[in-house]
């Protein structure tokens, strides 16, 4: 298998085509903008955490590469019923896969976004996976913008 | 082999970064418009100073200083010539395109360019010859007006010449486009703004690689290049300007070797082209330009015209024939830069993939966002060729754009 083939494997060919959890929803508690004006990749995610903080719903819409897209919509798969605290640790497990060969995190707690853990080996594109698991932290945090670049 | 080939085929043996594997693949640099790859020619030159002259210019009485300052003056002397400039102060180093735009939106703009007054760029500007022009909008309320591109990726000639007004006081434009590969006709559009009583600066960037310029013909009032891009070193870049402009406009920045003398109730300012070199300027820098415009020289435009245009034809036929493949721009005079969409496959997968397959193209907005905006995408691949591209580039460009859209079937 080629670098190419690893980097673009069918669970992301498919969520890039096929974008889960995608559009705008009537309303939300939580919005934030994922934005790379380098590539142009722009994005809007929303949010709706019940009384407790925990994630009822998630959406998004905008347009980016295969990467950034399939990276928002596997993730906002995977935040339903989960905390905000839980979002955020989630968060921090992803961003060391991402960015760290040597990391010990947690494949299972990954699930399918564990297709991102050959990016580090394309450092030009971990700010495209990462880029809406900013805005959904922003979004979490009252900030309305996240910026790659 | 074309002839082409055969005139420049000694030309890859002399950039040793060409002979290297990326991926474990052959290299097919196709990104010569963001920087050109550079010689060994222009690589020695610059060892060259830093081993055997290594000593500041203009200042030390000492033999290793008048060496270096004897190298460096030399180097302005080649881009005189280079540019057929009437004087080599009129040659002023920088550290690039960028640079040079940014001296003339600042001292120009401080001498000429008031309230009220318009400046006139086209919408094919790289972004370094229109942001430069907004921060000069913002300190003097004057006004930025764009001449709009047809689909086709020209100047609209018409809205050119409609935007022409008495309070027009600059108009700058590229001679070639960065992201869409136009030559524009250089003359012709300083010859109407000049009848419109506005001074010239045109962007050299992309064009001084692949065609003579001759300034004096032109009759630019400013013009603007980097060296990196003509296989010189990269932070080093000229600015030339005519002589009675440069003379008029104030320096932009003070220090070391712009001066003739300093109290602290008075300051005289050095004579050209020292009133615009504050500093310790980028001497090994400047003395690779110079060698790599003999090393252009040397190859003679005729050649390096007659190469890319082959391989500009040969890959736009090739590019055509892959399904799915929509070139962004088709204008009618143009040079070896070519913008261009995948269907289904955003501009930087099909970077990434291509990169994999051992080929560098661009992927992205290119600096130049209007343009972008004008064919209502966010990014394109680029392709850009240079004197040591050849068919095997082309091929090898084709193959891994097929191998991106298996990937993405």
């Amino acid at each position: 298998m080629s670098a190419s083939d690893d980097l673009y494997q069918e669970v992301i060919l498919d969520h890039s085509r096929n974008p889960r959890r995608y559009g705008c929803p009537l309303d939300h508690t939580h919005c934030a903008e994922g934005k790379n004006p380098l590539c142009g990749d722009e994005y809007q995610v929303y949010l709706t955490l019940d009384e407790e903080g925990v994630v009822r719903d998630a959406s998004f819409e905008g347009a980016g590469c295969a990467i950034s897209k399939a990276s928002t919509s596997l993730m906002l798969e995977q935040l339903i019923g989960k905390h905000h605290e839980e979002v955020h640790a989630l968060f921090e497990t992803f961003h060391d896969m991402v960015t760290n060969p040597n990391g010990n995190h947690d494949a299972k707690e990954l699930g399918k976004l564990a297709a991102f853990s050959g990016i580090w080996k394309f450092p030009s594109r971990v700010k495209c996976a990462i880029l809406c698991w900013h805005a959904v932290r922003n979004a979490l945090d009252g900030k309305t913008t996240a910026s790659t670049e | 082999m074309s002839k082409a080939d055969t005139t420049l085929l000694d030309v890859r043996a002399q950039f040793p970064c060409l002979d290297q594997k990326v991926h474990g693949k052959r290299l097919a640099y196709l990104d010569s418009a963001a920087t050109a790859l550079k010689p060994v020619y222009v690589i020695d030159a610059v060892a060259h100073h830093y081993t055997n002259e290594s000593a500041n210019i203009h200042r030390g009485v000492h033999h290793l200083s008048e060496k270096a300052t004897a190298a460096f003056e030399a180097a302005r002397e080649t881009v005189r010539a280079h540019l057929n400039a009437a004087h080599a102060h009129e040659v002023i180093f920088t550290s690039g395109t960028t640079d040079s735009i940014n001296l003339v939106a600042q001292s120009f703009g401080q001498l000429e360019i008031g309230k009220g007054d318009e400046i006139l760029v086209t919408e094919m500007e790289h972004h370094s010859n229109i942001v430069p022009w907004q921060l000069l909008r913002e300190r003097t309320g004057a006004v930025l007006r764009v001449a709009p591109i047809t689909d086709n990726g020209d100047v609209d000639r018409e809205a050119f010449r409609a935007a022409l007004n008495e309070r027009t006081k600059l108009v700058a434009f590229t001679a070639v486009s960065n992201a869409l590969g136009t030559v524009n006709p250089v003359a012709e559009l300083t010859r109407e703004a000049h009848a419109a009583g506005a001074s010239v600066l045109v962007d050299a960037a992309q064009a001084v690689p692949v065609q003579p310029i001759d300034v004096q013909a032109l009759d630019c009032d400013f013009l603007a290049f980097s060296g990196h891009k003509v296989f010189g070193p990269t932070g080093i870049g000229v600015l030339y300007g005519k002589e009675g402009l440069l003379e008029a406009m104030p320096p932009v920045k003070g220090g070391g070797d712009m001066i003739l003398s300093v109290t602290f109730e008075k300051t005289t300012y050095n004579a050209l082209p020292h009133k615009f070199e504050a500093g310790t300027a980028h001497i090994a820098g400047a003395i690779g330009l110079g060698r790599a415009l003999e090393f252009v020289r040397g190859l003679g435009y005729g050649a390096i015209e007659a190469h890319e245009a082959t391989l500009l034809a040969d890959a736009l036929n090739a590019l055509q024939s892959i399904d799915g493949l929509k070139l962004v721009g088709t204008p009618a005079n143009r040079k070896g830069i070519i913008s261009f969409l995948i269907d289904g496959i955003h501009p930087h997968d099909l970077g990434t993939i291509l990169d994999q397959e051992g080929v560098a193209v661009r992927a992205g907005h290119h600096c130049a966002q209007p343009v972008m905006q004008h064919y209502g995408v966010a990014a394109t691949a680029r392709a850009s060729f240079s004197i040591y591209n050849n068919h095997d580039d082309i091929d090898q460009l084709v193959a891994a754009i097929r191998k991106a859209q298996e990937i993405f079937r």
